[in-house]
């Protein structure tokens, strides 16, 4: 399968963010984890919850880009309104894409820089500091980088993590449950001491060296650390099938094969 | 009719005052009352506060200068993820922020609405949220658990400018889309509540299906604006899509010497039945694809 693309392969490590949740919401913002949580829910776990992006539940993951005479198959309601309850609740596996993340799994999404007079203005902190706190989170790195993976803490904490100085006395943490980091080099868990972080399966071809250079704080290497494996025949025809416009070559800069060629 | 609340947009946007809190109903670029907006951009308003999750709504009134201070939880075009004159108003430091979760934001106009000072929650504990916002306090339960919560402070609106499908002139409004936001909630935080509408009827007489279809009652509206294409170029489901290519023209202005001047200039200093005219008229917009997402 020498056509498999990273993009590809980044999928399907997504979709193992999901196994195993029980039947909880499946929230993959943007291309590759909505794609990664489809696939989930056509192979491994087909209890989750999936809706069509906009307002609805459906039973069938809905494929990306125009549809042609496709029709959405709805099962049920799913409005902001109802994504809030859902969140607060705790029924959700949210996956999205930060701006900055640091060692604690705190995220950034509101600004770069100065609070004051930021060098850039990003989106504002959105849901982060509900979903972080309230249900299961993985995040999304499309281009793994010290400028992502910052030395310090993120420049204005809109996730919460595992950094106890932010916790006063009385604050419930229970519910904080950061799960996978999926990025263009590597598959990152919160499973070292204290949460630290580690690396959990490289990409073909990447060594952990690599990934420790593009990390602004020291990784460590998870017990049987390997190589992330590369989607199956089945999973690429399922993953085409739900990306028919190859959204997902759009994603990473050339849309580099899995496996660097040598 | 002492119960006929229609009026004109200006003479909605007369009733406003400089240094108003205003809310302004839909999410990102969907069902905005744009037409609303494009008259406060033609007034001398000044200083406002603007509560909003923040589409072009929030970029305009950046670009004109009304914004004192912005209450929100993001700013964004979706297909544009990062909204230029937000986006230059925050990166100069021309606004004051209060920047605040999702839900937290949601928290703050429900409190409002019910007459409440706060509501608690657990959102925005260990995050930046609080420390940015330090007359945001927490709360400790006075249960034997003894949780500490933020204390999510009432969003309080001197005014709520929303945008509906179908209104009549006594106030009552039906919304059709797939989601219908939080727009009860901005009616229900409001001291006034002025509602831009694509349809205006005399007096509603529904069926039972169309009835459930209505969001807020009729008490909580001020005034009642006919308004079509009112949302354009935002996203108004089931009537019509956002206008893509709108939204890449004043993306661009925004990179362009005196692009924000030429925008108002040709779009927005003309008057509102100028601007339907300019963008192509009604037909195009009734015919503006709806997202597929």
């Amino acid at each position: 399968m020498t056509d498999v693309t990273l993009a590809e392969l980044m999928i399907v490590a997504a979709s193992e963010a999901w196994r195993d949740n029980g039947e909880v919401l499946a929230s993959g913002i943007t291309t590759i984890p909505r794609l990664g949580a489809s696939l989930a829910k056509l192979t491994h776990s087909p209890e989750l919850l999936m809706t069509d992006s906009e307002a609805f539940l459906v039973s069938e993951p809905v494929p990306l880009g125009p549809r042609g005479d496709y029709k959405p198959r709805y099962e049920g309601y799913m409005s902001f309104d109802r994504v809030f309850e859902c969140v607060w609740g705790g029924k959700r596996h949210a996956m999205i894409g930060p701006t900055q993340i640091d060692r604690w799994g705190q995220t950034n999404l509101s600004a770069v820089g100065d609070y004051a007079k930021p060098k850039s203005a990003v989106l504002g902190v959105r849901g982060l500091p509900g979903n972080s706190i309230c249900h299961i989170n993985s995040l999304f790195v499309p281009n793994h980088g010290p400028r992502v993976f910052v030395g310090g803490e993120v420049d204005m904490v809109s996730g919460v993590g595992y950094k106890p100085e932010r916790w006063g006395p009385g604050m419930k943490r229970d519910y904080v449950d950061l799960r996978l980091i999926v990025t263009d080099l590597c598959v990152l868990d919160f499973g070292g001491p204290d949460h630290a972080i580690r690396v959990k399966s490289l990409h073909p071809g990447v060594g952990f060296e690599q990934v420790q250079a593009a990390t602004g704080f020291p990784l460590l290497q998870a017990e049987g650390m390997g190589e992330t494996p590369l989607p199956t025949a089945e999973q690429l025809a399922i993953i085409r099938r739900l990306d028919p416009h190859n959204l997902r070559g759009a994603v990473l800069k050339n849309n580099p094969p899995a496996r660097k060629a040598a | 009719m002492a119960l006929d609340k229609q009026l004109s947009a200006a003479a909605a946007v007369a009733q406003l005052r400089s240094g108003m809190t205003l809310g302004i109903g839909g999410w990102g670029p969907r069902r905005k009352p744009m037409s609303l907006v494009r008259e406060i951009l033609r007034s001398d308003l000044k200083d406002l506060t603007v509560v909003s999750y923040g589409g072009p709504d929030v970029g305009m009134l950046c670009a004109a200068g009304k914004v004192k201070k912005l209450v929100f939880p993001f700013v964004t075009l979706d297909a544009i993820p990062l909204e230029p004159y937000y986006r230059k108003a925050r990166e100069s430091g021309a606004i004051e922020v209060m920047e605040l979760d999702e839900g937290m934001y949601e928290w703050g106009l429900r409190a409002a609405g019910m007459r409440m000072s706060f509501l608690p929650t657990r959102v925005g504990l260990a995050t930046d949220v609080l420390a940015k916002n330090p007359s945001i306090k927490t709360i400790a339960s006075p249960y034997a658990d003894g949780e500490v919560y933020v204390a999510m402070p009432a969003l309080k609106l001197d005014a709520a400018l929303l945008h509906v499908n179908e209104a009549d002139r006594l106030g009552n409004t039906l919304v059709c889309g797939a989601d219908t936001f939080f727009d009860h909630l901005y009616a229900r935080a409001a001291g006034h509540c002025y509602v831009s509408t694509e349809v205006l009827r005399e007096r509603f007489e529904l069926d039972a299906e169309t009835a459930k279809l209505n969001p807020f009652e009729r008490y909580l509206v001020t005034g009642v604006v006919h308004a079509p294409g009112g949302a354009h170029p935002t996203y108004m489901g089931p009537d019509y899509g956002w206008d893509m290519e709108h939204f890449k023209r004043y993306n661009a202005s925004a990179g362009e010497e005196g692009g924000w001047r030429q925008y108002v200039e040709e779009f927005v200093a003309p008057g509102e039945a100028e601007y339907l005219a300019r963008v192509g008229g009604a037909e195009k917009i009734s015919k503006l694809k709806l997202p597929v997402f």
